[in-house]
């Protein structure tokens, strides 16, 4: 039996995040993981860092996580900063290959600037060859976000970890959870290697954590999914910006390494029991074929692997950040959709924010867990169709 | 190419060796649809290479590769009178759990769908990671025997061959007889084939001529006073490339120059197939691999995954033709062209051969376990060497509390180059089981998923060309939804 102020359920990188910044603000917390830390969406997706086409509710939190990135060393210290691999301001790159895609890119832009936000703009052929000299003549611009980068995900959910024990935060892995409940003091959690205690209960389970909040009789919805990626040998260094197709399914970067990873949003086949998910062929054809179009230097590079991060999948394609709707002492922070890597360094500090406070700085109306109760989609089933996908596939 | 690739067949074949051959020559025998898929270009796999084109040309090479060798023959003869359908140059870069094959042919991608799937992918030497193994120069002894098989290429440097086992001395044997300046063997084993040999006759009775073989072999070495050295703890030395060989023998360090060092500790299973599908893996302690569990026909807890041959635990040639067998009775009887009882009083003699290989090989894996560099490697040896990543940085990332075999590769980049894990997947998770003192099944292995060849990025681009009833629904997403959590 261990007494303690706050418990994370979940390694991931929210998690890692929001036990450092409990632990910050003087809470004794400890993080429960079912396996390792980062061993799901955290540490296997593509590590985008991009504001780039998000979702409006989310823009004020990626604006500051934003800032959070490029101040890693003041949250994490200079050596586990580095250890992230943040390359900031190479860019990411939405690309237009039809007059339809270059408009929305215009009218995105300008919806975008009437809410006060300057960090996209349109580029024309020419800015995006000058960018991009691999593109292919089909391309004809798009839309940036100049700020916008890539770091190493593993890593980087390593360095929060490695960052948040420094801080005192106990890290239990492989250390399922099995049951909760909510005593008049405090929540007693039950695992497979023991019972913990404490007064605050953080919900960090990614794509189980409806099973978690299941366990306080709390019905979310119970999607989730698995966004492909593919990864080739190493080539020489031919890009620096991250590229994402608008209407297409494209998403790739070129590693330190060499390597190319590619991805879009491609379904994987996910096994929530087993806790894995495979690739499946013949849906990958379909990034292959865009990106061979759009540089077809890629033609020649070799597919050494591929895998698929579980995730957990919300029928609106944003997060649920807030607290529960039935217990007390209970906040939820998952269901980032495929795109909540770049919002890892900020999600904690909000969560320590309305733990301490009861509020946030940053507006999160958007992403209250009530949003669900009167949703049919809730507590069912629900398969992520093209276009959602896509949208989660992007980071 | 002209043919259409098939979209499915009844029985699919991986790997064209003994295993394979006798596999699909049985199966299309009983009426069973099959195709075999194989990555060379003739049939024969790696023990039979080239056997049809060397056996007619009667020369040289065919004495110096020896009777074994062209016994190969009459298994290939029989596949091709059997009317299985045949697939060489084609790599196949997945099978699914639901049969579906991925296969690159002649630059092109194609899936084919098999009611069933038997597995012949045989073995891969083992890498043998002591220091400086990674230097050009460095080869697999079977490898350079590969060489002579397909191209009759033979080594023209100083050449010092090191290793434990049959193909060691079999390989030296060969490389003297077709005029490379051999000029030295390391036996890397700790017991001579002496000891053992005689220890283990009563057990050995009726392997006579195997035995026989291997000490005329060594004999012919003396004979040619090539010298024979017991040694251990080898290190490679050279900046650019090889120039020595050093190792420790009688409790002295001895230094042998070479241009061509040639490595062999003992063949593995070639399992990434099985690895990627998940099917449960048991760590063979005698042999220090891995392996798929397979039932008495080579069935794999894969439901429609068969396993035949070296592919499913090192057991020979010999042996690999009659497990290819009796997974081919298997998959006649599953697929219904036999009964289980024919089934069953077909698998007899089978069966008796094999116990007769079972013996000997007991007697190979007890005698030469690889050597001690190899199951401890020391820091500065690399385990993988497409990332470069030595024992001893993975040894550090273990320190710092990363205990999994998938954090050290997202750490450490090991198991994520070219060879995809092949190489590297048994040696750091012996590195790892080692440091945390615990079992490699506790360790496990990577997770791998397709290709488990390598694919070109422009070839799964047309892959949507060849086959439209295989691409998925426009949701996206197979199977029936209602049944997803």
């Amino acid at each position: 039996m261990t007494a303690t102020d706050a418990i994370v359920i979940g390694g991931g990188i929210h998690g890692c995040c929001t036990a450092l910044h409990l632990a910050l603000r003087g809470l004794r917390t400890i993080v429960l993981e079912k396996n390792t830390v980062g061993r799901h969406a955290s540490g296997v997706n593509a590590g985008g860092v991009r504001q780039l086409m998000r979702h409006q509710a989310e823009v004020p939190l990626s604006i500051a996580a934003m800032d959070a990135w490029e101040r890693l060393d003041d949250l994490l210290g200079p050596d586990l900063a580095r250890n992230c691999e943040f390359i900031g301001s190479v860019g990411q790159i939405g690309i237009a290959e039809s007059e339809a895609e270059m408009e929305w890119c215009h009218a995105r832009v300008t919806q975008m600037r009437s809410l006060g936000h300057e960090f996209e703009e349109v580029i024309d052929a020419r800015e995006l060859r000058r960018l991009v000299p691999a593109a292919a003549d089909i391309c004809r611009g798009g839309i940036i976000s100049r700020r916008d980068g890539h770091a190493n995900p593993f890593r980087t959910t390593q360095s929060f970890r490695l960052r948040a024990e420094q801080l005192g935060v106990r890290f239990m892995e492989r250390t399922r959870v099995t049951g909760l409940e909510q005593g008049d003091r405090c929540w007693t959690v039950v695992t497979e290697s023991g019972v913990f205690r404490a007064d605050i209960l953080i919900n960090c389970g990614g794509a189980w954590a409806w099973q978690v909040a299941e366990m306080v009789g709390e019905h979310l919805p119970r999607t989730h999914f698995a966004s492909t990626l593919m990864v080739t040998s190493r080539m020489p260094h031919f890009i620096d910006p991250v590229v994402i197709g608008i209407d297409r399914v494209l998403s790739f970067k070129q590693t330190e390494a060499g390597t190319v990873v590619i991805g879009g949003g491609v379904l994987g086949d996910p096994d929530l029991n087993s806790e894995t998910a495979d690739t499946v062929a013949d849906r990958m054809v379909v990034s292959a074929q865009t990106v061979c179009e759009f540089f077809p230097i890629l033609r020649r590079a070799t597919i050494v692997r591929s895998w698929a991060g579980l995730e957990a999948l919300m029928p609106d394609v944003i997060p649920v950040i807030g607290p529960s709707q039935v217990a007390r002492n209970l906040w939820h922070a998952f269901g980032f959709s495929g795109h909540g890597f770049q919002l890892g360094p900020i999600v904690g500090s909000v969560i320590a924010d309305l733990v301490a406070t009861g509020e946030s700085a940053i507006p999160i109306a958007a992403f209250n867990p009530g949003r669900f109760s009167s949703n049919d989609m809730l507590g069912s089933t629900c398969i992520p169709d093209r276009k959602v996908s896509q949208e989660a596939g992007h980071e | 190419m002209t043919d259409a690739p098939r979209t499915h067949c009844e029985l699919a074949i991986v790997g064209g060796g003994p295993a394979g051959l006798a596999a699909a020559a049985l199966a299309a025998e009983l009426g069973v649809e099959t195709i075999l898929f194989d990555e060379q270009p003739t049939p024969g796999g790696q023990i039979y290479r080239n056997i049809e084109a060397n056996s007619r040309k009667h020369d040289a090479l065919s004495n110096i590769l020896g009777a074994d060798y062209a016994k190969g023959l009459a298994l290939v003869e029989r596949f091709r009178r059997s009317g299985a359908a045949y697939e060489p140059l084609s790599a196949v870069w997945q099978v699914s759990a639901a049969g579906k094959l991925g296969v690159s042919q002649k630059g092109r991608a194609y899936l084919t769908r098999a009611g069933r799937v038997i597995l012949a992918t045989g073995a891969m030497e083992r890498p043998v990671p002591i220091p400086g193994w990674t230097l050009p120069g460095v080869m697999g002894a079977g490898a350079a025997q590969t060489l002579m098989k397909a191209s009759g290429l033979v080594p023209e440097e100083p050449t010092v061959i090191a290793g434990s086992g049959p193909l060691a001395y079999l390989v030296a044997l060969q490389v003297m007889k077709a005029g490379a300046p051999l000029s030295a063997v390391i036996d890397t084993s700790q017991k001579g084939l002496f000891e053992t040999g005689f220890a283990a006759l009563p057990v050995l009775s009726g392997f006579g001529r195997d035995l026989l073989k291997g000490l005329s072999w060594m004999a012919a070495l003396r004979k040619a006073r090539i010298p024979v050295f017991s040694g251990c703890n080898l290190a490679v030395e050279g900046i650019s490339r090889v120039e020595a060989v050093s190792f420790e023998t009688r409790g002295k360090r001895q230094r042998l120059s070479a241009s061509l060092l040639l490595l062999h500790e003992g063949v593995v299973p070639n399992n990434q197939i099985t690895a990627s599908l998940r099917c449960r893996h048991v760590w063979d302690t005698a042999q220090m691999a891995w392996r798929p569990w397979t039932d008495e026909w080579g069935a794999t807890s894969t439901e429609l995954v068969a396993v035949a041959g070296d592919g499913a635990g090192i057991s020979g040639a010999r042996a690999a033709a009659h497990r290819g067998r009796l997974a081919a009775l298997d998959a006649a009887c599953r697929i219904g062209r036999i009964s289980r009882a024919e089934r069953d009083e077909r698998a007899l003699p089978e069966r008796r051969h094999l116990q007769r290989e079972a013996r000997f090989r007991a007697f190979l894996d007890s005698t030469y376990r690889p050597t001690e560099a190899v199951r401890r490697l020391a820091d500065e040896a690399i385990a993988c060497r497409c990332e470069e990543v030595t024992a001893g940085e993975l040894r550090a990332f273990v320190a710092e509390g990363f205990t999994d075999i998938n954090q050290l590769k997202s750490f450490s980049r090991c198991g994520m180059g070219q060879c995809q894990g092949r190489m590297c997947g048994g040696t750091v998770a012996r590195v790892l089981a080692q440091s945390l003192e615990t079992d490699i099944e506790t360790v496990g292995y990577y997770r791998l998923r397709l290709p488990v060849k390598p694919l070109p990025v422009a070839q799964l681009a047309e892959l949507g060309n060849a086959e439209r009833d295989l691409r998925p629904s426009p949701m996206g997403v197979d199977g029936d939804p209602s049944q997803r959590v």
